[in-house]
């Protein structure tokens, strides 16, 4: 703090050169794993592994989400659309397919995996590096990047868009047990308007929103955990910083890739 | 045998933040020697090995290895010189996710076509060298008390017999049973395969068990080098404070201060 020629343009200043250190960090990190993803040997056990996690047991925590999302979108959409329209079936399938297969669909199911795995991936990897395990495997002859990271983004990435068509059929199926039993709307009315406005290209973008999404968490997990501070306090933070980051991020890149297909 | 220099460091030097912990140290290490660094806690020690393995990046320095500097080398040449290292981690650096056999063949089975049987043999002979029994084999780090982690990773640090081991405190927390039993291993492996060993140890039976030459660490340095028999008639302080243990002497003005 002392003889700084601007001092109250220290602080910020530090701030600023902490974020271009850590973003110039994260950048390396993402090159290196995608590098090293694309590179032999190829741990598929390691793959398999991160497949079965991300992949298999999430499903109940997004089965849920979107289940119960579906059912509200459902209920939403209704008291928003009677006010103006009388043909309830068709509206209210439009709003819970679109914004299912669209919106929901996707954020949700990256928000809750990041909370699961993204979490799971920065404390696992950060007791590594508390530990020395990571440095142990760099001297016998293992790439941590090939080991530890690129199967973690690899299965993250693929499993995502896997994940967010479970949900999306789920969500939609969440709507229709509303529309029908709640609302009281005709079944084979509501299926054929459901049918009706279910587009390919809101089910891919999705997908792809999806994979995009499995990118960011499985990357912010690993990231936080290769770089943790020391001790259980340092794994502590690295959580909840992948937790936040994800989340955060996953949220953004949602906008931008909305936008980036809007067409008015 | 030869006396040339295994690994050479010269003017080594690291700081994390405003805590300088090495300070331009020197150090030399003959083929086929036993050495032993000792020092106070937190001095450095574990650092330096880690700077030698190039797992924390030096300030400044060299340090070479059979005449190949290593500090800022590529990373082929550091893959390269890494395989002639077996490293024991001070709290042993177990992969969580494996089981105890997996752990110790881990390096081992790398380019070797070996099928499952072979593999088990192999890790059940590298356990019962260090005084474990077969029942380990198929357990979880986790599942096995702190000592018996150690001697896991003791085995899986020597199993491929490389050129040159560092131990970080093998035989802090065992039994001395235990501990007579790694000092033999760590001794026959210098002895019969000729390896270059380093070890950091505080615990004296063991370093008179098993090295040849001791080297001192203290403030960033080697402050004093020489045979193991010459450490207890030193005129030096600080090392004759810790070798006898005194409780008074310059290492706990030093430790007052720091
Ligand atoms: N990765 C690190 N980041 C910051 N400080 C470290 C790191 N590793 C070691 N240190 C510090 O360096 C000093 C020496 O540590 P170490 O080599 O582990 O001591 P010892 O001689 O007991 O093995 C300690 O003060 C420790 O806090
Ligand atoms: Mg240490």
């Amino acid at each position: 703090m002392k003889n700084h020629p601007i001092p109250f343009l220290q602080i910020p200043g530090q701030a600023a050169l902490v974020l271009l250190q850590q973003l110039g960090r994260l950048a390396m990190f993402t090159g290196q794993a995608v590098f090293w993803a694309m590179r032999p040997p190829y741990y598929w056990r390691q793959v398999w592994r991160q497949v079965i996690d991300i992949g298999y047991y999430s499903l109940p925590v997004v089965g849920l989400t979107t289940l119960f999302s579906g059912m509200v979108i459902a209920l939403q959409s209704y008291t928003g659309t009677s006010r103006f329209s009388a043909e309830g079936e068709s509206s209210v399938a439009t709003v819970v397919v679109l914004i299912v297969t669209r919106e929901l669909g996707p954020v949700l199911a990256g928000l809750m995996v990041a909370g699961r795995i993204g979490a799971s991936m920065a404390a696992e990897i950060g007791t590594m590096r508390v530990t020395d395990q990571i440095d142990a495997l760099d001297t016998l002859a293992t790439r941590p990047m090939q080991y530890l990271i690129a199967p973690r983004v690899l299965a993250a990435t693929l499993c995502l868009p896997f994940l967010v068509l479970v949900g999306d059929i789920i969500g939609v199926f969440g709507g229709y047990v509303v529309a029908i039993y709640q609302l009281g709307f005709n079944p084979s009315a509501y299926l054929a308007s459901t049918m009706q406005y279910l587009e390919a290209f809101d089910v891919i973008l999705g997908l792809i929103k999806a994979a995009v999404f499995g990118f960011i968490l499985s990357v912010m997990g690993c990231f936080h955990g290769y770089y943790s501070g020391r001790g259980a306090e340092g794994v502590g933070r690295a959580t909840t910083n992948a937790v936040v980051y994800s989340a955060i991020l996953i949220l953004v890149a949602d906008f931008i890739i909305t936008g980036l297909v809007f067409v008015r | 045998m030869t006396m040339s220099t295994q690994i050479k460091i010269k003017g080594l030097s690291k700081a994390f933040g405003e805590k300088v912990v090495l300070d331009n140290l020197d150090l030399d290490i003959p083929k086929g020697k036993s050495i032993a660094v000792i020092g106070a806690s937190g001095t450095g020690k574990s650092v330096l090995l880690k700077c030698v393995l190039g797992l924390i990046e030096a300030d400044q320095g060299s340090i070479t290895v059979d005449g190949v500097e290593t500090l800022g080398a590529s990373r082929q040449t550091r893959e390269d010189v890494l395989k002639k290292f077996g490293m024991l981690f001070q709290g042993g650096a177990l992969f969580d996710s494996l089981k105890i056999w997996e752990n110790v063949v881990f390096r081992y089975r790398q380019g070797k076509n070996l099928n499952l049987a072979e593999l088990r043999d192999a890790a059940e002979q590298a356990l019962a060298d260090v005084n474990l029994e077969p029942r380990v084999m198929d357990l979880y780090p986790a599942e096995i008390s702190g000592g018996m982690q150690k001697r896991v990773a003791l085995a899986r640090a020597v199993v491929d017999r490389p050129e040159i081991l560092l131990f970080d405190e093998p035989t802090t927390g065992l039994d001395p049973i235990t501990s007579g039993v790694i000092n033999r291993l760590i001794r026959s492996a210098v002895d019969r395969l000729g390896a270059t060993a380093i070890t950091i140890s505080h615990d004296m039976t063991s370093i008179r068990a098993i090295a040849d030459d001791v080297a001192m660490l203290h403030g960033g340095r080697v402050i004093w080098k020489g045979p193991v028999g010459d450490m207890d008639q030193t005129d030096n302080p600080i090392l004759d404070q810790f070798v006898h243990g005194y409780a008074e002497g310059p290492l706990t003005r030093y430790a007052e201060q720091a």
